[in-house]
């Protein structure tokens, strides 16, 4: 089936490959996390116009996202 | 005032960008080294050379095209990207800080490289099997170093400076490589790749905050501010998970 595909279809899927690797890959927790901090600070930012609440949300949601996907990794690898 | 926030941004664009490129490059290098030594230079140096002029291409193509492009949308996209891109290399990097993932090994993908092309049963000529795999690999390993160069370049309104220092770091990288030739693995990389973490999650941080309409106070002058809470966390990181791994140590002893 795929050796039949045309080479447009075949750039097509390597590019949405090369995408999907690139910024879902083994972490889809980190992609949501990112479309999840991206919402909460478009309502604080955007709609709430609150700046100071903002600049301090966003890195720290950044690094509770990454404390949790780290914290889950290591907890499989003491299950593996 | 000016001079200090327009330098503090320019550093950090340098540093992130040259940093990346060295990291990836080194990966590149290793693949075309082997195909090298295995294969004969001609063919490795040829497809390295084709790769690198493809991804001059895309950025010279590319680039220009995304400037005319709303800054804030951008800006919010490349901070989105930068924000995974910048933990996916921080989590690798802590976790193979903590020993709990293996550390990027140059020899084995040397190894991997000069096996793939001693297995070679296709009927292609030898040569072209070399190109295309000192092709492929700085190909791909280079996609990722044009994203940078592109997303970081245009953002910070630098492109062409990102450009140039990515080339300045494959000419450093390249220099270095033909000194140890086959010793790359002694390159710390999971150092580096835990300071670029550091450095694009900042990016992102910032630029995703901008395209959101946050002020941040101090202006450019936060980047430098985030690159430093970043460089607590994942040290605090690092620190917190080696301690939990030896205390679950203790108790199964």
């Amino acid at each position: 089936m795929k050796a039949h595909a045309s080479w447009p279809v075949r750039l097509v899927r390597g590019f949405a490959t090369f995408w999907w690797d690139f910024l879902v890959g083994d972490t889809p927790e980190l992609f949501v996390a990112v479309l999840l901090i991206v919402g909460v600070i478009s309502l604080v930012s955007l709609v709430g116009h609150l700046n100071m609440l903002a600049v301090v949300l966003l890195p720290m949601l950044s690094v509770v996202a990454l404390g949790a996907s780290v914290l889950r990794a290591w907890r499989s690898s003491r299950r593996g | 005032m000016v001079m200090a926030t327009v330098s503090s941004n320019v550093v950090v664009l340098v540093g992130a960008v040259f940093l990346a490129s060295a990291v990836e490059m080194v990966e590149a290098l290793t693949i075309v080294v082997a195909v090298g030594h295995t294969q004969g230079w001609r063919s490795a140096l040829e497809g390295a050379a084709v790769a690198l002029l493809t991804l001059g291409a895309l950025v010279a193509i590319v680039g220009p095209a995304l400037v005319h492009f709303p800054l804030d949308v951008l800006r919010l996209i490349v901070g989105a990207v930068l924000l995974i891109f910048g933990m996916q290399w921080l989590r690798k990097a802590i976790l193979r800080s903590c020993g709990l993932k293996a550390k990027h090994d140059e020899d084995a993908i040397y190894q991997e490289t000069v096996e793939s092309l001693g297995a070679g049963t296709s009927n292609t000529p030898r040569d072209r099997v070399a190109f295309v795999l000192a092709f492929k690999g700085v190909f791909l390993e280079g996609l990722e170093v044009v994203i940078i160069v592109i997303t970081l370049g245009i953002s910070a309104r630098h492109l062409g400076l990102a450009a140039l220092t990515a080339l300045a770091a494959l000419v450093v990288v390249g220099v270095i490589g033909v000194i140890v030739a086959r010793q790359l693995s002694k390159v710390p990389e999971n150092a580096l790749k835990m300071t670029v973490g550091v450095l694009l999650l900042s990016y992102g941080t910032f630029f995703g905050g901008e395209g959101l309409k946050i002020h941040w106070p101090g202006g450019d002058a936060m980047l430098v501010v985030l690159v430093a809470i970043y460089a607590l966390v994942t040290w605090l990181f690092v620190a917190g998970l080696r301690a939990l791994s030896d205390r679950q140590q203790v108790v199964a002893r």
